[in-house]
């Protein structure tokens, strides 16, 4: 596995920029996400105050950080699902700078699943049903996809909950459901915000580990996560603050101080 | 990997309308129902006029629509001018006249249930004078008893309209019913039904004209001439009738066609149907308001729902059409409700009055075309509010 990150000065976005233009050409194919000097203001409020960061194929990278830090607008810009207010954002190959809303959209259907804090799984309608829905807006045919929901299910070990609807799952399993949403497209890049928080201990120890599973088949994943200890169980780690990217890897010294 | 990226298919779009509102029922059958109570409200009306006509036209054709009623007209002063006794024969001689009768009333002759009834009670009952085969003119039928037998001439014989034998009190004739008419007992031998195309004869004393002068003193004038005329040619019967009944003063015969009447009086009843129909118009309208107000409500409550399936990749126009066919679909559902509650009303109005059930097709189709048109407006603007929903809704609900 590969691992490259690092903090961008704010004051000298231009010149780090051409750095990582130079040195990421060799492995360009590798890269699933790269964002470059990417700001995000809201109105008077920096988001985001200039972050580089670049996730390779087969990656599983956990973002912490205090609340506020800018966690979750990272991985919205990650996602497309927010455009960065300046820098760059490249997601499996594309420019989203350059890409209209509905090219983005498709972006999202083809290269990106996403998996929430509280599931978001409609509760009227069954297991597959929801997991189905991953392919909705892919052009995949109805029929087949609830032949990949199944097989989606049962990768994550719920082939005995097919037609239960959420309401009738544990929450743990629920996550498992709304991983298999994220999955059952292929997508280049699973990101994940904070999947274990809504979940006691084991429910979440069980979920990570079905992420450890996945990424050992060769998803890339990001998770933000509070656990340290998840965090710090993952072979890199982004640590946030203010806006900014503070440190990457080294987890442990940061709990220490 | 996408067969059709872009595209959702229309029985996705459907599953998803359905879903929406399988998962909200109290709400859809709430808002539903303001759709389905100006539906039905519309296709009972149009329901309950149409098969009202239909029972008239079930009724003018057994009546026929080719009776003529010929009656005196005024002459430039402004008095009647009589018709000649000759009428009836004149007018039977023309080949554009099937059949024809008249009556011919007696104005002061009174007549009473007995000779003990005082002077003044008469009850409004007129004394005609029967030229022809008046039942068979009219096609009115007995209700009881017989047309004038055989003895007429010898005995003095009536026969009653069925408003005045109801006047009088004769539900049934017997061989000893008799009335008091002129100072002399006669005997009633008939009672006819209503005719719906000279309904000024219900009122009437009908007596036979061989006897009416000699008991009556009866003028020979006829005052009221009916006239079966060729179907197909009952406008130039129409036109040509005064001058065939008076050559030297065609302008002092008046001819008119009772069955227009009826149809006229139905006409006027239009009117009151177009101001129920506004009404329904209304009730729709604010039914349409409704399902505007519960997709508004429902599109605030699932913004996270909106950024999901942005996540999953759904385009603005597949959310903005995922709202837009839910909204279709809660007004079709109120429109096919009302469309079969409205029937329903006709319905049992219908049989209750004892008239065909006459739904229009087009009412039914205008009336779902209007619920699609309604969820459609109702629609497009909450629609239009989910399609801009932005993406990052379902990581900032959390």
């Amino acid at each position: 596995m590969t691992a490259s990150g690092t903090t961008v000065p704010a004051a000298s976005p231009s010149a780090a920029a051409s750095g990582r233009a130079a040195a990421s050409a060799s492995a360009a194919d590798d890269v699933v996400v790269e964002l470059r000097d990417v700001t995000k203001a809201y109105g008077e409020l920096a988001a985001l105050g200039g972050v580089s960061l670049r996730v390779r194929r087969g990656e599983f990278v956990a973002v912490v950080g205090p609340s506020g830090s800018g966690k979750s607008t990272m991985l919205n810009v990650m996602g497309t699902l927010d455009r960065p207010t300046t820098g760059s954002v490249t997601v499996a190959g594309h420019d989203v700078g350059s890409l209209s809303d509905d090219a983005l959209s498709r972006l999202r259907a083809e290269h990106v699943g996403f998996v929430f804090q509280h599931f978001h799984l409609a509760a009227g309608a069954s297991a597959v049903e929801n997991v189905a829905d991953g392919l909705l807006y892919a052009g995949v045919p109805r029929r087949q996809r609830q032949h990949r929901a199944r097989v989606a299910l049962e990768r994550v070990g719920l082939g005995h909950r097919l037609d239960h609807r959420p309401p009738q799952l544990s929450g743990g399993e629920k996550q498992r459901v709304a991983i298999a949403r994220a999955l059952i497209g292929e997508p280049a890049l699973l990101l994940a915000d904070e999947p274990t928080g809504a979940l006691d201990s084991r429910s979440g120890a069980a979920v990570v580990h079905l992420l450890e599973e996945l990424n050992e088949a060769g998803t890339t994943i990001v998770v933000i996560t509070h656990d340290l200890a998840l965090a710090a169980a993952l072979p890199r780690q982004v640590r946030m603050r203010d806006g900014r990217v503070d440190d990457v890897s080294g987890l442990d010294a940061e709990v220490r101080r | 990997m996408s067969a059709r990226p872009g595209r959702l298919s229309a029985g996705d779009l459907l599953g998803l309308g359905l879903f929406g509102l399988r998962t909200r029922p109290t709400r859809v059958v709430l808002s539903a129902l303001g759709i389905a109570i100006g539906i039905a409200a519309m296709i009972a009306v149009v329901g309950i006029s149409s098969s009202s006509q239909a029972a008239l036209a079930r009724v003018l054709d057994g009546l026929g629509t080719n009776l003529l009623q010929v009656v005196p007209g005024q002459d430039v002063r402004g008095g009647d001018v009589p018709l000649p006794p000759t009428s009836l024969p004149v007018l039977e001689r023309r080949d554009d006249v099937e059949q024809a009768a008249g009556v011919g009333r007696v104005d002061d002759q009174k007549v009473y249930r007995t000779d003990r009834v005082p002077r003044a009670a008469s009850g409004g009952i007129s004394l005609d004078v029967v030229l022809g085969d008046l039942p068979g003119v009219l096609r009115t039928g007995l209700a009881s008893g017989t047309w004038f037998g055989a003895a007429a001439d010898e005995h003095p014989q009536v026969v009653l309209g069925s408003t005045a034998a109801a006047t009088l009190g004769i539900d049934e004739v017997d061989p000893d019913t008799r009335i008091w008419i002129g100072g002399r007992w006669v005997a009633v031998v008939g009672v006819l039904e209503p005719s719906p195309l000279a309904p000024q004869l219900d009122s009437s004393a009908l007596v036979p004209s061989s006897t009416a002068t000699a008991e009556f003193g009866w003028d020979g004038h006829p005052t009221e001439i009916f006239v079966r005329a060729d179907p197909d040619r009952i406008d130039e019967a129409r036109a040509l009738i005064p001058a065939t009944v008076a050559p030297e003063d065609p302008s002092g015969v008046s001819v008119g066609r009772p069955s227009d009447a009826l149809a006229a009086q139905e006409a006027s009843e239009a009117s009151f149907t177009g101001l129920l129909l506004g009404i329904g118009g209304v009730a729709l309208l604010v039914g349409g308001i409704g399902v505007a107000n519960t997709m508004v409500i429902t599109v605030l409550e699932r913004r996270a729902e909106v950024g999901v399936r942005r996540a999953l990749g759904a385009r603005r126009r597949h959310i903005r059409d995922q709202f837009l066919v839910e909204s279709l679909l809660l007004s079709l559902l109120g429109g096919a409700v009302g469309v079969a509650l409205g029937a329903a009303v006709t319905a049992g109005f219908a049989v209750h009055q004892g008239w065909p059930v006459v739904v229009p097709a087009w009412a039914v189709v205008g009336g779902l075309g209007a619920t699609v048109l309604i969820g459609g407006l109702s629609g497009l603007y909450p629609a239009s509010r989910a399609a801009r929903i932005p993406p990052t809704s379902a990581l900032a609900a959390a």
